[in-house]
C-alpha cells in the first residue's frame, strides 16, 4: 500500500514537474478564421512576427494555424492578440471591427457570402 | 464582335459606407481568385449614360452614384462583359470571367513549361518536363535549344558535340550538377552533358550569376542544376524511340516499381546508335561522328515521412564510342598510318551517388542531410596521330545541416565538404597526372521578411592542395519594388582549376602545336582560375488585354582577376598563358514571355555579349562568339480532348549575329579566312501528336533552311599537313535534320 502511494506520489511530482517546465520548441495549434491565401499570408506573417514564435503553417481547409513557439517567451494568448490586431478572429478573442473593416474586401471571412463565392470558386 | 451576356451575380459586403454620392467596388479575374490580384485597367459605367470608371492597379473603382442609375455594366478586353443590378451604394465585388470560358469547364491552374520564380532570392529559372519535350532533345546538352539564357555551339567540325555556354562563358565556368552533387567536371567537361539522356532528366534549373556556396566555390557564371526522373513520380513504364534522317536512332526505356511502402526503385536504359556515314558538304570527312552508346541507371528512392527520412542511392554506367574522320577510315587498317586521317573516342563511366535527409519530426524547419558520390570517368582517344588519354576519379561529400535563427524568416544551411580527383592524364603520352583534394566548410544564411524584401548571403572557406586556402562570399537580394516586379542583384566569387585539355579538347583534332607557357603554377604550369561576377535584374509581370506575360532585363559581367587564357589566334598554335592584364565578360539580355491565349504562347529575347580579353596579341573579343542574338519561340497546342488528345506545335527561331574568327592570316592564302563570319539563322519545328495519355508521335526538323557553314575543316585536302583545322566551327555542318519519334508511357 505504501509503496502505491509513493508511486503515485511520484508520478503526480512528475507531472506536475512536467507541467512546470516550459518547453523550447513546443507545438500548438490555434484555429484562425480565414478565407484565402492572402488571409494565410496575413495570418502566417502576423505569428512570426510574434516573439517567440519559430513556425507558422495556416492550413486553408481546415483553418488550423500549426505554430512551434518557445514557452519561456510567449504563450498562444499573445499570439491570438497579435493575429487579432492584424483582423483575423481566433476562439476566444475576436478581431476588433475597424481593423477587420480594413482587410482586403476577398478577406472577409465573416461575411458567409464571400466565404460561399471562396468555395464555389476552389471547388 | 462583343457578346454582352448579362450575368447578375453580385455580391454585398458589410461595409460602412464610403461616401452618399459614390460607389465603390473592386473587380477581380475568376481565374486566379487564389492571389485575388484585383484587374486593372477594367472599364465600369453606368448602362445607357456615359458616367464611367476604370480599375485602379489594385482593381478598385470609384464611381459617382445617382438614384437613377441601376445598371452597372464591367467590361474588360477577352473578358465577358457583365452587367450589375445595383440596389444601395455598398461597396460590390465582383469576379470577371474569360470570354471564352464555358461555364461547366471546372478551372484548373496549367503548370507553365518554364518559370521564372518571382519569389526565390537568386534568379532562377525553371525548365519542366513540358518544356524538354518541345525538342526532341536527345541529351541534356541539346535541352537548352528552347532556353534563350543558355546558348548551344558547336565545338568541332568532327565529334558533333555542342556545347554550352551562360553569360557568354563556356561549360567550364558553370558549375554544373545532378541533383545538387557537382557532376560534369573534370574530365567529364566537355562531353559530360551529351551523356546524360534527355528522358532522364525531370526538371532543370538554371541560376545565373554567382550561386549559392552549398555545392562548392566552382561556379562563376552560373549554375545548372538537372533534376532525373524519380522512381516514386516517374510513370511506371515509360518508352521513347527516335530516328533520324542524320541516321541516329536512339531507345529509351524506364521501368519504375514499388518495392514496399517505403521503397522504390527504377531502372533507366538509354542506347544511342549512329552506323550510318554522311558526307553532305562533299569534304571527304564525315559530317557527324559514328556513334554508340550505352547508358544504364538503377535508382533506388526511400521515404518514411512518418519518422522524417528520405534518401536515394543511384548507380550508373556509361560506354560511348564514337569514330570520326575521313570517310573511309578504317580504325583497324589506319590507325597510325599517315594516308586517311580518322580518330576514335571511347568513354566508359561508372558513377554512383548516395543522398541522405532527415527532417526533424517535430521541428519541420531543421534538417540534415548528406550526400556521397563516386565516380571513375576514363575516356581513351586518338585523332589522327595525337593520342589523348584520361582517367578521372572523383569523390564527393557534402554533410549539411539546415535551422531557423529565432524564426522562419532567419534560415541558415551550414556544413562540410570534401572532395578528392585524381587524374591521370596523357597528352601524345607525356605524363600530366594530378590529384586534387580539397576540404571545405560553408554558412549560408537567408532572410526574408514575407514580404518585399529577402536576401541570400553565404561565405565558404576553402583548403585545396593546389589552390591553397581561400575564402569565396557569395550574396543574392530580392527587393519587390511594386507588384509583380522583382528586382536583383548578386555578386560572387567563384575559382577554378583550368583543365586545359579536357576543356579544349578539339585542339586535338587539328594540327596546331600545344604551348603551354609556364610559370611555376601548381596546375599544367598555370594558376587556378578566378573571377567576380555581379549582376543586376529586373522581372516585370504583367496583365496586356488580360493574358499574362512577363518581361525582364538581365546585366551581368564576369570580371577575371586571373584566367586561363586559351589563344587560338596563331593558326600553327594553341597557347595557354596566364591573364596578364584584363578579361571581363560583360551580357545584357532582355526576354518577354507572353500568353496570347491559353493555347498560345510567344518568347523573345534578344542578347548581347561584349567578351574582351587581354591576348599576347593584344586585347580582341573572344573568337566564335556573337555580340548579338535574337530568340523567338512559339508553342501552340490545340484543346485537350477526350483521353488528353491533342496537337503540340513547337517553333524556334534564332538568329546569330556575326562572330570574329580566329586571326588565319599566317595561313597561305587558301586556308585563310575572312576576319568575321556572316550572320545566320537556324528554324527548328516540332509536331507532337498526343493520342492518348499513353502515346504519342513527334516529328520535327532541326535547321530547317538547310544553313551550313562552308569548308568546315581548314586544309580538309591534307589532313596531316600543318594547316589541317577542324576548330574553326560557328554554324551547322549537317544542314537541315528531320526526325520522328514515339513516347509510350504506363502509370
Amino acid at each position: 500500500m505504501k509503496k502505491i502511494i509513493l508511486i503515485v506520489c511520484l508520478l503526480l511530482i512528475g507531472f506536475s514537474a512536467e507541467a512546470q517546465k516550459k518547453k523550447k520548441n513546443s507545438k500548438v495549434a490555434i484555429e484562425v478564421d480565414g478565407v484565402c491565401m492572402m488571409c494565410k499570408k496575413r495570418i502566417e506573417k502576423a505569428a512570426l512576427n510574434s516573439k517567440g514564435v519559430k513556425f507558422a503553417s495556416w492550413d486553408l481547409k481546415t483553418h488550423q494555424l500549426s505554430l512551434i513557439i518557445d514557452e519561456n517567451k510567449t504563450d498562444t494568448k499573445i499570439i491570438q492578440q497579435n493575429i487579432a490586431a492584424v483582423g483575423h478572429d481566433t476562439k476566444g478573442i475576436r478581431a476588433k471591427d475597424h481593423v477587420y473593416n480594413q482587410i482586403d474586401p476577398c478577406c472577409k471571412y465573416r461575411d458567409k457570402k464571400i466565404v460561399d463565392a471562396h468555395d464555389k470558386v476552389e471547388n | 464582335m462583343k457578346r454582352i451576356t448579362v450575368v447578375t451575380i453580385f455580391l454585398f459586403l458589410p461595409l460602412f459606407l464610403f461616401s452618399q454620392e459614390t460607389l465603390t467596388g473592386m473587380i477581380m479575374d475568376k481565374n486566379n481568385p487564389k492571389d485575388n490580384l484585383g484587374v486593372f485597367g477594367a472599364n465600369v459605367f453606368w448602362l445607357n449614360t456615359s458616367v464611367g470608371a476604370t480599375t485602379d492597379e489594385k482593381g478598385w473603382f470609384q464611381i459617382p452614384y445617382q438614384k437613377n442609375y441601376r445598371k452597372l455594366v464591367v467590361s474588360y478586353v477577352g473578358y465577358k462583359t457583365d452587367t450589375l443590378v445595383i440596389t444601395d451604394l455598398e461597396p460590390i465585388h465582383h469576379f470577371i470571367t474569360l470570354e471564352n470560358e464555358l461555364e461547366e469547364v471546372t478551372l484548373k491552374s496549367k503548370k507553365k513549361a518554364t518559370q521564372r520564380s518571382f519569389i526565390q532570392t537568386q534568379n532562377v529559372f525553371t525548365v519542366n518536363s513540358d518544356e524538354l519535350l518541345k525538342a526532341a532533345c536527345c541529351n541534356l546538352a541539346e535541352s537548352f535549344e528552347t532556353n534563350p539564357s543558355i546558348d548551344v555551339n558547336f565545338s568541332d567540325a568532327l565529334t558533333g558535340t555542342r556545347q554550352i555556354q551562360m553569360l557568354g562563358l563556356k561549360s567550364p565556368y558553370l558549375l554544373i550538377t545532378q541533383e545538387n552533387i557537382p557532376s560534369i567536371r573534370g574530365a567529364a567537361q566537355v562531353f559530360g552533358l551529351t551523356f546524360t539522356p534527355g528522358t532522364w532528366v525531370e526538371s532543370i534549373q538554371i541560376t545565373k550569376g554567382a550561386g549559392s556556396v552549398i555545392n562548392g566555390y566552382e561556379s562563376i557564371s552560373g549554375q545548372i542544376n538537372a533534376e532525373l526522373v524519380k522512381p516514386l513520380t516517374d510513370k511506371r513504364f515509360f518508352l521513347n524511340a527516335y530516328g533520324s534522317l542524320g541516321g541516329r536512332l536512339e531507345l529509351n526505356t524506364h521501368f519504375n516499381h514499388k518495392i514496399s511502402d517505403k521503397w522504390q526503385t527504377g531502372v533507366y536504359i538509354h542506347g544511342d546508335y549512329r552506323g550510318e556515314k554522311f558526307d553532305r558538304n562533299k569534304d571527304g570527312f564525315l559530317d557527324n561522328p559514328l556513334t554508340n552508346q550505352i547508358n544504364v541507371m538503377n535508382r533506388w528512392q526511400y521515404l518514411d515521412l512518418e519518422k522524417g527520412w528520405v534518401s536515394f542511392i543511384n548507380v550508373r554506367y556509361m560506354n560511348d564510342s564514337k569514330q570520326t574522320g575521313e570517310n573511309n577510315f578504317n580504325p583497324n587498317l589506319d590507325r597510325g598510318q599517315t594516308n586517311i586521317w580518322g580518330g576514335e573516342i571511347d568513354t566508359k563511366r561508372f558513377e554512383s551517388s548516395l543522398k541522405l535527409g532527415y527532417v526533424f519530426p517535430e521541428l519541420p524547419f531543421q534538417s540534415f542531410g548528406f550526400q556521397f558520390a563516386y565516380s571513375n570517368h576514363e575516356q581513351d582517344s586518338y585523332f589522327g596521330l595525337k593520342t589523348y588519354d584520361i582517367k578521372h576519379q572523383s569523390m564527393y561529400s557534402n554533410l549539411l545541416f539546415n535551422s531557423i535563427i529565432g524564426d522562419t524568416r532567419n534560415k541558415f544551411t551550414t556544413g562540410l565538404n570534401f572532395t578528392y580527383d585524381a587524374y591521370n592524364e596523357f597528352v601524345n603520352l607525356i605524363n600530366f597526372s594530378r590529384n586534387e583534394n580539397s576540404f571545405g566548410g560553408f554558412f549560408e544564411y537567408a532572410y526574408d521578411n514575407l514580404d518585399n524584401f529577402s536576401l541570400t548571403a553565404g561565405m565558404r572557406v576553402d583548403t585545396h592542395n593546389l589552390l591553397g586556402t581561400f575564402v569565396t562570399p557569395r550574396l543574392h537580394l530580392r527587393f519587390v519594388p511594386w507588384e509583380k516586379g522583382v528586382l536583383r542583384a548578386s555578386i560572387g566569387q567563384g575559382r577554378k582549376s583550368a583543365n586545359i585539355f579536357a576543356e579544349n579538347q578539339q585542339l586535338f583534332a587539328s594540327s596546331r602545336q600545344i604551348d603551354v607557357q609556364s610559370y611555376g603554377g601548381k596546375i599544367y604550369g598555370l594558376d587556378p582560375e578566378v573571377a567576380w561576377n555581379y549582376g543586376v535584374s529586373f522581372l516585370q509581370g504583367f496583365n496586356l488585354f488580360n493574358k499574362k506575360g512577363d518581361v525582364s532585363l538581365d546585366f551581368y559581367r564576369t570580371h577575371f582577376q586571373n584566367q586561363v587564357v586559351v589563344d587560338w589566334e596563331n593558326a600553327q598554335r594553341i597557347s595557354f598563358y596566364n591573364l596578364e592584364g584584363d578579361s571581363y565578360a560583360n551580357s545584357f539580355q532582355t526576354e518577354i514571355n507572353y500568353f496570347i491565349n491559353d493555347y498560345l504562347n510567344l518568347r523573345l529575347a534578344y542578347k548581347y555579349y561584349d567578351i574582351q580579353t587581354d591576348y599576347t596579341s593584344g586585347k580582341l573579343s573572344k573568337p566564335l562568339t556573337p555580340n548579338h542574338r535574337f530568340f523567338a519561340n512559339i508553342s501552340y497546342e490545340t484543346k485537350q480532348l477526350k483521353l488528353n488528345n491533342q496537337w503540340k506545335f513547337d517553333m524556334t527561331f534564332n538568329l546569330i549575329g556575326e562572330q570574329r574568327l580566329p586571326n588565319t592570316s599566317m595561313n597561305p592564302l587558301q586556308y585563310q579566312l575572312e576576319d568575321y563570319s556572316k550572320s545566320y539563322s537556324l528554324f527548328n519545328l516540332q509536331v507532337t501528336k498526343v493520342f492518348s495519355k499513353k502515346f504519342e508521335l513527334y516529328a520535327g526538323g532541326e535547321n530547317l533552311t538547310n544553313l551550313k557553314q562552308k569548308n568546315p575543316i581548314l586544309a580538309a585536302d591534307n589532313p596531316f599537313g600543318a594547316n589541317f583545322d577542324t576548330t574553326i566551327i560557328y554554324a551547322p555542318i549537317f544542314g537541315r535534320m528531320l526526325y520522328s519519334g514515339l513516347r509510350f508511357k504506363i502509370d
